[in-house]
């Protein structure tokens, strides 16, 4: 017995699952290096083009505040998107959740904490009914959410007009104002620590003295809180490699006894609340609800998902690519206003950009799994 | 040779002396989006202004009609602490924030096209545009006066209080008025124009919010259901194209709101602010400028020439 072991180790150190890869090849080898390497050019483009301002503190939060929005959407895009399935109505889910708190909070009277759970209640029937429909149907998710984007928009205008007379919904804040759970989505945190450096002059101030940065903005916070639980969700956990199996190849992830369906059925309900959670701190910091909040999110979440070395055939992404794809994203939104480009171009940016990165993404796998 | 390096350095030294006295620099954050024609006409009198008055102005929107895009947009302008701002306010309470932070911030704003009502509560200087409200009444009398019985009103940009304001004015001034939304995409207003008038035959007059996203589209509807002439169209704002229908009497009028000036305006009245601390005492109403038929065909070659 003791013989034969031998041979038997020999042939498995030859063995590619276990042989060693140099530090450098598996850096090449995760999803995000794309991005990572996406982040570093357009930094370094800004930093030569545009005004020094842009990357002041205040600059930074600035472009960091649609960043962390469009992130928090496009963290759950990419489990979604490993998971090997897609949520276009994401960004109508926004403004469905917006009136689904503004409604019962403004109209009906409800505590804001009721109308909170009420918006997300209706985000869980929604996300579950996407699954349910693309599993039950067989049919794409892309078409079956396709669907819900025009309806869930549509019956947010419908719902508007029927409860308001107009399209949009306003006193959010006044109906609010008084309760805790402001403090947790709207506005900044820290802003005591922010007042501190400021009279201490570490931060800068405008010409009356405000600081020109009260605090982090909530959804900041928000954002790499759950950028960490799901990074570690996806890369940490069985449930995060039931993702990797149910998006990579849901038959035999079936036959091995993974309840494939369970895992999109929930990575759906994820989506949707994602959606509404930027519904919640969008629609309580600006105080208002209106028809076409979220318009076109869908497509910019699954672009910093895509950016981030997703692939939109599952099985392969990362929750930290996703994260690195949006604050691209929220850069170049505004970096282009500290530049002299005029605004016009932005959309030929981000478009260039996807395409760029996606070249990138595609180039760096193929050299890091052929080359072994 | 040596004469051209002469020449060189002269220019250059002339435009960085230019440039020197051209520290103004002025920042639009509008809601209109770039490829909307009207708005192409609100940044064609910035650039005018800033030509004029030699100074630098920089004109920025929202990629959709966005109100948390545009607030970001606008913290970003105050972050580079601007000569002037100009905001158009299309939804006082969710921009209230950023545009209060501005005024607070000591930069002189003024807000133009939409939120007259805002304005000065959140501290802008003072606001040109048109009073909405009162233009819809305006435009749904005289067109209860042309013998309209039931309107309709096209809404191409849902979400939008000034244009909520317009419909409601229309109602307030003609009565019996339906509101249609679309979008912005001629196409699907032509549409819905369309599918809504062979439904209801009953409907004898419609108001467009949008002269070339939404009137244009809602005569060529008219004309395919075969109803030109028999329905009274009037629209807000103005296109080469729907002034012609005007002049050839297929359309009742066009709202002149001016928006070329509520961009060259503001930017002449905050370049003056920063240089001599001079500002007008109040707002300046930029409309409403009814257009009909006998002025309809003097304006036409302005509208294409993207001033008027």
């Amino acid at each position: 017995m003791s013989t034969s072991k031998t041979p038997s180790t020999a042939t498995s150190a030859a063995d590619e699952r276990i042989a060693k890869v140099s530090l450098v090849k598996s850096l090449l080898q995760r999803p995000e290096v794309g991005a990572i390497v996406g982040l570093i050019a357009i930094i370094l483009f800004f930093v030569v083009y545009a005004d020094a301002r842009m990357f002041s503190l205040a600059g930074i939060m600035n472009f960091m505040q649609p960043a962390a929005q469009l992130g928090i959407l496009a963290i759950a895009a990419a489990l979604l998107m490993v998971g090997g399935e897609f949520d276009l109505s994401i960004g109508s889910m926004i403004a469905f959740a917006g009136i689904a708190l503004g409604i019962p909070l403004v109209l009906w009277g409800w505590p804001l904490g009721l109308s909170i759970l009420f918006a997300f209640a209706v985000a869980v029937v929604f996300g579950a009914l996407n699954g349910f429909i693309v599993l039950r149907s067989g049919l794409p998710s892309f078409i079956v959410t396709l669907a819900f984007l025009f309806i869930l928009r549509g019956l947010t205008l419908v719902g508007l007009k029927a409860a308001t007379g107009t399209t949009q919904l306003r006193g959010i804040q006044e109906a609010a104002s008084d309760s805790w759970l402001m403090e947790l989505f709207a506005g900044n945190a820290f802003e005591g620590v922010f007042s501190w450096l400021a009279s201490m002059g570490w931060i800068d101030t405008f010409q009356n003295g405000t600081p020109k940065v009260q605090g982090i903005p909530v959804e900041i916070i928000w954002f790499i809180v759950l950028g960490i639980a799901a990074s570690w969700l996806l890369t940490k956990t069985r449930f995060g490699n039931w993702i990797f199996a149910a998006g990579g190849d849901p038959n035999a992830a079936r036959n091995i006894g993974v309840p494939v369906n369970r895992v999109k059925i929930i990575l759906f309900i994820l989506t949707a609340a994602a959606a509404t959670l930027v519904a919640t701190i969008t629609v309580l910091q600006f105080g208002t609800a209106d028809a076409s909040r979220g318009l076109l999110k869908e497509f910019h979440a699954i672009i910093a998902a895509v950016i981030g070395g997703s692939l939109l055939t599952g099985g392969y992404g990362s929750v930290i690519g996703a994260m690195i794809g949006a604050v691209i994203f929220g850069m170049v939104q505004i970096g282009i206003t500290y530049t002299n480009i005029n605004q016009d171009w932005f959309q030929v940016f981000m478009g260039a950009i996807l395409l760029i990165a996606v070249l990138l993404n595609n180039w760096v796998r193929r050299k890091a799994m052929t080359s072994r | 040779m040596k004469k051209l390096f002469a020449s060189i350095a002269l220019s250059l030294a002339l435009t960085s002396s230019v440039m020197a006295a051209d520290d103004i620099n002025i920042i639009v954050v509008s809601h209109g989006q770039a490829n909307d024609p009207f708005w192409t006409v609100v940044k064609n009198g910035v650039e005018a202004a800033g030509k004029d008055m030699g100074v630098k102005v920089d004109y920025r929107a929202p990629e959709t009609f966005n109100m948390v895009e545009m607030s970001a947009l606008i913290d970003a302008a105050v972050n580079q602490e601007p000569k002037g701002l100009i905001v158009s306010i299309p939804d006082a309470q969710a921009l209230g924030g950023s545009i209060e932070k501005a005024a607070k911030a000591g930069i002189p704003v003024i807000s133009m096209n939409s939120g007259v009502e805002a304005s000065a509560k959140l501290g802008a200087l003072l606001h040109v545009g048109q009073e909405e409200l009162a233009a819809g009444k305006k435009a749904g009398e005289k067109l209860k006066e042309m013998g309209g019985k039931k309107g309709l009103c096209v809404n191409q940009e849902v979400g939008n209080v000034a244009l909520d304001q317009r419909c409601e004015g229309f109602k307030q001034g003609f009565g019996a008025v339906e509101v249609l939304p679309t979008s912005n995409d001629p196409a699907d207003v032509k549409a819905k124009v369309r599918a809504t008038l062979e439904k209801d035959a009953d409907i004898d007059t419609i108001l467009a919010l949008g002269a070339s996203t939404a009137g244009e589209p809602t005569l060529a509807a008219i004309e395919e259901v075969g109803k030109t002439g028999k329905i009274n169209v009037g629209t807000f704002d103005m296109s080469a194209n729907f002034l012609k229908a005007v002049a050839e009497g297929k359309a009742a009028f066009c709202i002149d709101q001016q928006q070329y000036l509520q961009g060259y305006l503001p930017v002449v009245f905050l370049a003056n602010y920063a240089r001599y601390g001079l500002m007008p005492g109040g707002n300046v109403p930029s409309g409403p400028n009814l257009i009909t038929k006998d002025k309809a065909a003097q304006v036409v070659e302005l509208s294409a020439k993207g001033i008027r």
